[in-house]
This record gives structure tokens, sequence and C-alpha cells, in this order.
């Protein structure tokens, strides 16, 4: 039997399909009605219509302040970061050493963030850094438990998923480009800006869309460095969830993060769609 | 910016050279990509750069674009030392092997590129005009708003020309700029070159390892070999005068033998070569060696099927006959030589009738044709 078009595709799409289905569509259904439900008296969920839930969404707007400065503020850290990384590791560096620091840059993902996240605790900590800079002299220093803490745990945990995207735009750059520039007059800076920029735009933005939709659902890290003070929308959705059982408002907290997100990404998009190539341009060279 | 002393230096050494290597060698770790090179390359010529990958052709073309400083020695441009001139401030434009089109921008960007660097800046619409009428050179005027990548190797490859010249650069160093497009395509665009030099009066320089393609499109051509200067000369003397047996081999089809120098008399040798033949010889330079290599085209000799008294001839059998139309390529087993290539024109084989696989045949050898070849280094 001759399999047709349809049916390979089908065939070909059906496991992720029900993968999607079962634990992606079902789920943000079932957040979506509970989001206009109701507190049951016990906790948990109690069926009803109401728009009271999305009223509500002002007292934690603390959550949303932080996860929205924060979370645009980690992906630009990590970006600047990232970036002069990725550049010499795909540019500058000889090949002899640029497996080994390509391998650096993965080793802190063989230990748990969480254990990662710890070490921090300590480096920030009154022991660590602060105290360093005591002695020293150079003044007191409250690191622990604060925004600047939080803005470290992230960038630090993130920063190689923005690396890699980012040197595989840049390794794959025709480096004849960057010499036909210089050829044609481009002093280095220049053909920087012309060639190598816009042509690494896709992985900039691959790198930074990954890095901001992950810090936006993120709570390990703003609950061990942020000590309960500097928390997100996340620890307020496993507040809501696990500790004062309220599904129907935290439903309704994670409705409005999601939109927000989407918002987010649909304008960072067509930014850099305006400023950057065209996919075409840089997968057909 | 040249002092004044480099000015009348220019003058001394003469300012028909717009660029010159003097010493120049380049290494590469161990290897030795460019060994004391010596050049001078003249205003308005079309110069190439032929030999084999790895003779160091390219490296001298990316000294001249200033990809790579030279190890030692000395690169001049427009008799200015280029030893601190990075390639962005240098009078020079390269046409890559790939083209290097700029493939987030139109065609019209890409052409216009070097203009809009220059500073300071040049009106929009002056950028605009030259774009246009470097496109038009090119016979790509509607071209402008098209992607490179939406564009055939062919139209690249003229892009590619339209984005070097219209920055009007002293010199145009063209990079295997063919090698890339089929035959056909390859020699319209050869013909497109040569035109284009003419009318814009540029000194070109091409890098090749196409014999062909040297032979036919320059003025002069630069035979390299592990990293050296072989032989520079024109393409006719190349062919006629090749300095030793790699520039023999390497430029034409050659017959060389080897034979031993039994007398020499007024630049002429005689010369028993290993079938037994006595010949007679143009020598260039002689030197006093008894063991010589002589070269000859395969066109200088012809084919008997009786002996000659006035000239040399090798005894020897058709093993393979290939008719080419204007001239038939005759190869030949010879005893004591290794395969023989002759080629008889259309018109002589008309007479003669000409010679079939396997028949036994004298290969006749004019007194005073072929050149005994110097020593390779």
């Amino acid at each position: 039997m001759a399999i047709t078009q349809a049916r390979a595709r089908a065939l070909l799409l059906t496991p992720a399909g029900l993968w999607y289905a079962a634990l992606l569509l079902f789920p943000l259904a079932v957040v979506l009605i509970f989001s206009f439900g109701e507190r049951n008296p016990i906790g948990g969920y109690a069926p009803g219509f109401t728009l009271e839930q999305y009223a509500n969404l002002p007292a934690r707007f603390a959550a949303f302040r932080n996860t929205l400065t924060l979370a645009p503020l980690g992906t630009v850290a990590a970006l600047l970061i990232a970036y002069p990384l990725a550049y010499y590791l795909a540019i500058k560096v000889s090949v002899r050493w640029k497996t080994t620091l390509l391998i650096l840059v993965i080793v802190p993902f063989w230990t748990s963030i969480l254990i990662r996240s710890y070490a921090w605790i300590y480096l920030l900590g009154g022991n660590g850094i602060p105290a360093l800079l005591e002695a020293f002299g150079l003044g007191e220093l409250r690191l622990i438990n604060t925004p600047f803490a939080v803005l470290v745990g992230i960038v630090y945990g993130y920063l190689p998923l923005m690396v890699f995207p980012i040197y595989v735009a840049l390794e794959k750059l025709d480096k004849s480009l960057l010499e036909a520039a210089s050829d044609l007059g481009a002093p280095p800076w220049r053909s920087f800006l012309q060639i190598t920029l816009p042509m690494s735009m896709p992985g900039v933005m691959t790198g930074s869309m990954l890095v901001f939709i992950l810090l936006t659902g993120e709570f390990l890290i703003p609950a061990i460095l942020g000590g309960g003070k500097v928390f997100f929308v996340g620890n307020a959705l496993v507040d809501l969830f696990l500790q004062s059982r309220n599904w129907a408002f935290g439903s309704a907290v994670a409705v409005a993060l999601i939109v927000i997100m989407l918002i987010v990404v649909a304008l960072y998009t067509r930014a850099v769609r305006r400023f950057g190539v065209r996919r075409d341009d840089v997968g057909l060279m | 910016m040249r002092s004044s002393s480099e000015e009348g230096a220019a003058q001394d050494t003469g300012s028909e050279h717009v660029a010159e290597f003097i010493d120049v060698s380049k290494r590469f770790g161990d290897i030795l990509a460019a060994d004391r090179l010596n050049l001078g390359i003249r205003r308005g010529e079309f110069l190439s750069f032929l030999g084999p990958s790895g003779c160091g052709k390219t490296t001298a073309l990316r000294m001249l674009a200033g990809f790579e400083p030279p190890s030692e020695g000395t690169v001049r441009i427009d008799a200015t030392d280029m030893s601190a001139v990075p390639s962005h401030r240098r009078p020079v434009n390269m046409v890559f092997q790939h083209y290097a089109l700029f493939p987030h921008m139109t065609v019209a960007q890409n052409v216009g590129y070097g203009l809009r660097q220059r500073r300071p800046r040049l009106p929009k619409s002056e950028i605009g005009a030259q774009v246009d009428k470097a496109l038009a050179t090119v016979r790509l005027s509607d071209f402008g708003t098209r992607r490179v990548w939406e564009l055939s190797g062919g139209q690249q490859q003229r892009v590619a020309l339209a984005r070097a010249i219209i920055n009007e650069p002293t010199i145009l160093l063209l990079d295997e700029p063919m090698a890339a497009l089929d035959a056909k395509l390859r020699a319209e665009m050869q013909r497109e070159l040569l035109d284009l030099q003419r009318s814009l009066g540029i000194t070109f320089v091409l890098v090749t390892h196409d014999q062909e393609e040297a032979l036919s499109m320059s003025d002069r051509i630069c035979i390299m070999g592990r990293g050296r200067i072989v032989q520079v000369g024109t393409p006719q003397d190349l062919y006629d005068r090749p300095c030793n047996r790699y520039v023999a081999d390497f430029v034409g089809k050659a017959n060389i033998l080897s034979g031993e120098v039994v007398a020499r008399e007024a630049g002429q040798a005689r010369v028993v070569l290993g079938c037994g033949a006595e010949v007679l010889v143009p020598e260039g330079n002689p030197d006093g060696r008894r063991h010589v290599d002589v070269v000859i085209r395969p066109e200088c000799l012809s084919l008997s099927a009786t002996h000659q008294d006035e000239d040399a001839a090798i005894r020897a059998r058709v093993t393979h006959r290939t008719f080419l139309g204007d001239h038939t390529e005759y190869l030949l087993q010879a005893e004591g030589t290794g395969l023989l290539q002759v080629n008889l024109p259309r018109q002589a084989e008309r007479t003669s009738g000409g010679h079939g696989v396997g028949d036994d045949v004298h290969i006749l050898w004019a007194a005073g044709t072929g050149l005994v070849l110097a020593a390779d280094d």
C-alpha cells in the first residue's frame, strides 16, 4: 500500500499533536475556564462565571512589576554579556581552543540550577562579596535578597541559552563577507555594524526570545536569591495554587501573564524584523 | 600619505609600475606560502597569476588586497609602501571567488556599498546615479531591487564586478572569478572582462589555475610554483620559450624528452634523445650540461609513413587518434620515450590521408624546432 502525502503527514504529526493536545491545549483550556470561576471555600475551584478574579489582578501588581522589569533587564544583560563572548568564540578564537571553550560554556549545566543558585546565596550573602568589599574598606553593601541578586542569578543561569544561538549565527557567517566589506572601504567597526550584526540578528532574536520567555516563567531563582522580597509572577502562582489554594485567582494571574508575554514577543519580533535581516537572506547563502 | 622622497623614488623606479612586490615572503606557521616574490605590475596591464592550488598565487593576491600582511618584504601600490595601510584604505578592489555578496542587501545596495563608505559622505543622488551606471555596465540595469540570492551564478558574478569597479580602483583583483561558472558562461564572462578592462583602462590582476583562461586573457602571466615566481612573460613567451620543465608542462600541451648533448653550435644543441634520434634544438641559455630536457609542442611535429632525410625522425606506433575538427590529436608510443603527442592540422591530413591506430610511422622533427629547457630549481 502506497503511503499518500496526506497519510505521511498525519503519521508524522500524530505523536507530537497528541502530546501538545493532552499536555498544552487541554491544560490551557482548563486554566482559562478556571480563571472565570470562583474559589471554593475549602480551597480549589468552584464553577462559576465572573470577572472578579481579573478585577482582583492589581493585588498581585508587585509580582507583575518585578517580572516585567527583571525579565527584560535580565534578557538585555544576558545579551550584552553573551554577544561579545559568542563573537569571540565564533570569530576570534583559534580552532585549537574553540571546542574546549564551548564545553566550558556548557559545563555549568551539568549541575542543577538549584544547587548553583544556592551557591550564589553564599557568594552574595553577608560572608561573601559584601564582606570582601568591606575588608577593602569599600563600604557596606547588601546584595542578597535584592533585585540585583535575582538579576545576577538569572543572567548567570540563562547565559548559555543566549550564547549558543548567537554563536551559531556568527559561526555560519561567511568570513569573506567581512573581507569584502573591508575591501570596499569599511573600517572594522563599521563592517561589524553593517555586516556582522545584521547577519547575526536571527541568533540574537532566538536567544533573546528563549531567555525572555523562560525568565518570565521563572520562580526558582527569585525564591532562592530574592528571599521572599523579590518575587516573580511564578512565585505568586506557586503561592496561589499550593499555599492559599485559590485556583480561580491563580488561573487568572496565569492567563494574564500568558497574554502579556504574547504581546511582548509579538512587539519584539516586529521590531527585530525591521532592524535585522530576513531569515531567507541568512539561510540561503 | 606619501612623502616627497617616496614620490621621487617612484619616478626613479619608473612609474609604469602600478604595484610592486619587493622580496615579499609569507609564512603560515611552517609553510612558506610565498617565497621572496619580486614582481612589478605595469599600469593598465592584464596580469595573471597562474599555478596549481597551493602555489602561492592567492596569497600574493591577498597581500596586494591587504588581507594578509607579508612576513617579510614590501608591497607597494602607486609607489607607496602598503605595510601600514589596512585593506579598507587601499586603492584596490577585489572580485571574490564565491563573490561574497552581502545577502541582506539588494543588488543596488551591494553595488553602492563602497561609495557609501566614503567620508565625507557622497550625496544619495550621486550614489544612486553611479550605481545605475555600474549596473548598466554589467548589463543588470533592471536588477537593482532584487535580492542577490535570487540571481543566477553569472548574474551574481556581474554584481560582484559592478560592486568592485564602481569604486574606480587603481587595480582590480580577481580571485578565480570564473571557477564557479559553466564553460559557456565562462567564455562569455572572459570576453566581457576583457572588454571592460579595455574600456576602463584599469589594471587587472587575475588569479587562476586555468592555463587556457590565463593564455587567452592576459597581457602577461606570472607562473608560480611552491610559493615562488617561476617565470613572468607574455602568453607567447611562456608557450614558445618556457624557462623550465614546470612551465613547459603547465602552459599548453608539451612533449618533454630527455637526452644527451653531443655538440653545441651557435645557440643550438645537437641532442641525442633516449630513442636514439639526433635532433638540432635551440638553447636559450647554454650552460654546458650534458643531460638536458627538450620540449617540443605537439603542433611542431609531423607524421610520415616514410622517413625523409632532411628531418630527424622517431619511429613510433599510433596508440590513440582523436579527431577534433580543425586538427587531429595523435598519441604515439616510441621506443625509449614515453607517449608523445602530435597534432596534425586537418589540411595536412587531407593531403597525406592521415594515420590509423596501430600504424607504424615516423615522427618528424624539423631541425631548429623545440627548445632545450633550463634545469628546474
